[in-house]
């Protein structure tokens, strides 16, 4: 798994550092995301879709290839 | 759950209900049902992004076609539901279309107010869809003279774009400043000095009673206080009520938005996702409806995992946020006009600052003023009852 953000697309939110902390954090001075893990681990592949899914800015992508 | 289901709206919430049930491994036949003829779009742009211009219609698709055909559901759009029979399961279509399954969703939104006199009325818009989001666009031309009717999250965020497009904006509304009844004097009072700095005319404290035309076309706002704002173009944005028509006589009990169990569901088989669901927080003790865009696709997770069987309360934190000119306001929890504010972080008159809001002595809400990290960070200390369930 591949995980690909969009910082223009992140409103700061922090949905996907509340579900998966150790693969998404934001910055602390404007609360963009930053990708902590681009390639997560097999176990963590559930939680980061659902963070794409559930992303308020549509900022995060996940390409299973890669 | 082996049967169909069945998504009626294809925004949100209805698109992250079908992810979630795929996540979740639910491997059945999956139809989304979509009023509108495009292909599911994010919403939180139109009055920013999209309005402004500097995206197009496109960029606010919520996902690529690859990615719609990866979910192997039949988006049938374009094409509103108009009837449901909730012991059968069964919506029927505009268009004539019978579709049945074992469970329904209902993430059919909202629909937006308007003013007597309003239809047909050249030069007077809401934004709710795309297609209102383009139109209006198509109507802000430089030197225009637009009135805001509206004094909420949306219309304050159709002032900034518009005064960014050389727009000369009005904003009227009842309230003393724009959100004032949710953020209180000192935000509220923030947001109406950055309107006004940057240009935006703000007629705020009195009603709007209606509209004034000529020939056919809008030419101002009248206020209850007296006296007509004069416009080229009205944009109507003072609130929306939940899309339940439709659903007279089927069964479900609406009021309100479509009123639901702590599993979010209306009936047997029938649930309700999204700004239209209007369900019981088991946190709270209280029916809740919450239109944002986090609620859309948290409470699809919910219904998806409760048609699947897993029998969980949905116990949110509410939140949203905004973007009026250079502010980013982040809110967690719920604020109102009475709480006792105290900035826990940063400095307004630094224009970064993080409040908390107390009320009878517990943590109700946390904003952020150009500062999400940390006003995220402060989530935990809006009371217990709330945090009950996920983040």
């Amino acid at each position: 798994m591949k995980v690909i953000v969009d910082e223009a697309k992140c409103c700061g939110a922090g949905t996907c550092v509340m579900l998966a902390p150790d693969v998404f954090d934001q910055r602390d001075d404007d609360g963009i995301v930053i990708l902590l893990d681009e390639h997560p681990g097999e176990d963590l592949h559930g939680v980061v879709r659902e963070a794409a899914s559930v992303c308020p800015g549509v900022a995060i992508s996940v390409s299973e290839e890669g | 759950m082996t049967g169909d289901v069945l998504v009626v709206g294809a925004s949100a919430a209805g698109l992250a209900t079908v992810e979630a049930l795929r996540r979740k491994g639910y491997a059945g036949r999956v139809t989304v049902l979509g009023a509108e003829a495009h292909l599911p779009y994010d919403r939180p742009p139109l009055s920013k992004q999209v309005l402004g211009g500097s995206w197009t219609p496109g960029q606010a698709q919520l996902r690529t076609p690859d990615a719609l055909s990866a979910l192997d559901t039949e988006f049938v759009l374009g094409d509103p539901a108009v009837r449901l029979d909730a012991p059968a399961r069964t919506v029927h279509t505009a268009a004539g279309r019978t579709l049945t399954a074992d469970a329904v969703v209902l993430a059919t939104g909202l629909r937006p107010r308007t003013l007597p006199g309003q239809d047909g009325l050249a030069g007077v818009h809401v934004l709710r869809t795309l297609d209102d989001a383009l139109a209006l666009r198509a109507d802000l031309a430089p030197g225009k003279r637009a009135v805001v009717v509206g004094d909420g999250v949306l219309g304050a965020e159709i002032a900034a774009t518009g005064c960014a497009m050389s727009v000369a904006v009005t904003l009227a509304g009842p309230q003393p400043a724009p959100l004032a009844y949710q953020f209180g004097p000192l935000a509220a009072g923030l947001l109406a000095e950055l309107h006004a700095a940057r240009g935006v005319e703000l007629r705020l404290g009195s009603a709007v009673t209606g509209l004034a035309a000529e020939d056919g076309r809008v030419t101002g706002v009248r206020l209850a206080s007296g006296g007509v704002l004069p416009a080229d173009v009205v944009v109507v944005a003072f609130g929306a009520a939940p899309s339940t028509e439709w659903l007279a006589g089927s069964g479900v009990l609406c009021d309100n938005g479509v009123v639901c169990d702590s599993r979010c569901r209306a009936a047997a088989g029938i649930y309700a996702a999204g700004d239209v669901a209007r369900w019981h927080h088991e946190g709270l003790d209280a029916l809740l409806r919450l239109e944002n865009r986090t609620n859309a696709t948290e409470q699809a997770v919910a219904v998806a995992g409760n048609i699947l069987g897993e029998d969980r309360p949905y116990t949110p934190v509410p939140y949203f946020w905004t973007n009026q000119f250079d502010a980013r306001i982040h809110v967690h929890g719920t604020l109102s006009a009475d709480a006792e504010v105290s900035v826990v972080e940063g400095d307004p008159a630094e224009g970064r600052f993080v409040a908390q809001y107390r009320r009878g002595g517990a943590v109700t809400g946390v904003l952020g003023w150009n500062m999400p990290k940390q006003a995220r960070l402060r989530r935990q200390d809006i009371a217990g009852a709330v945090l009950a369930g996920r983040p």
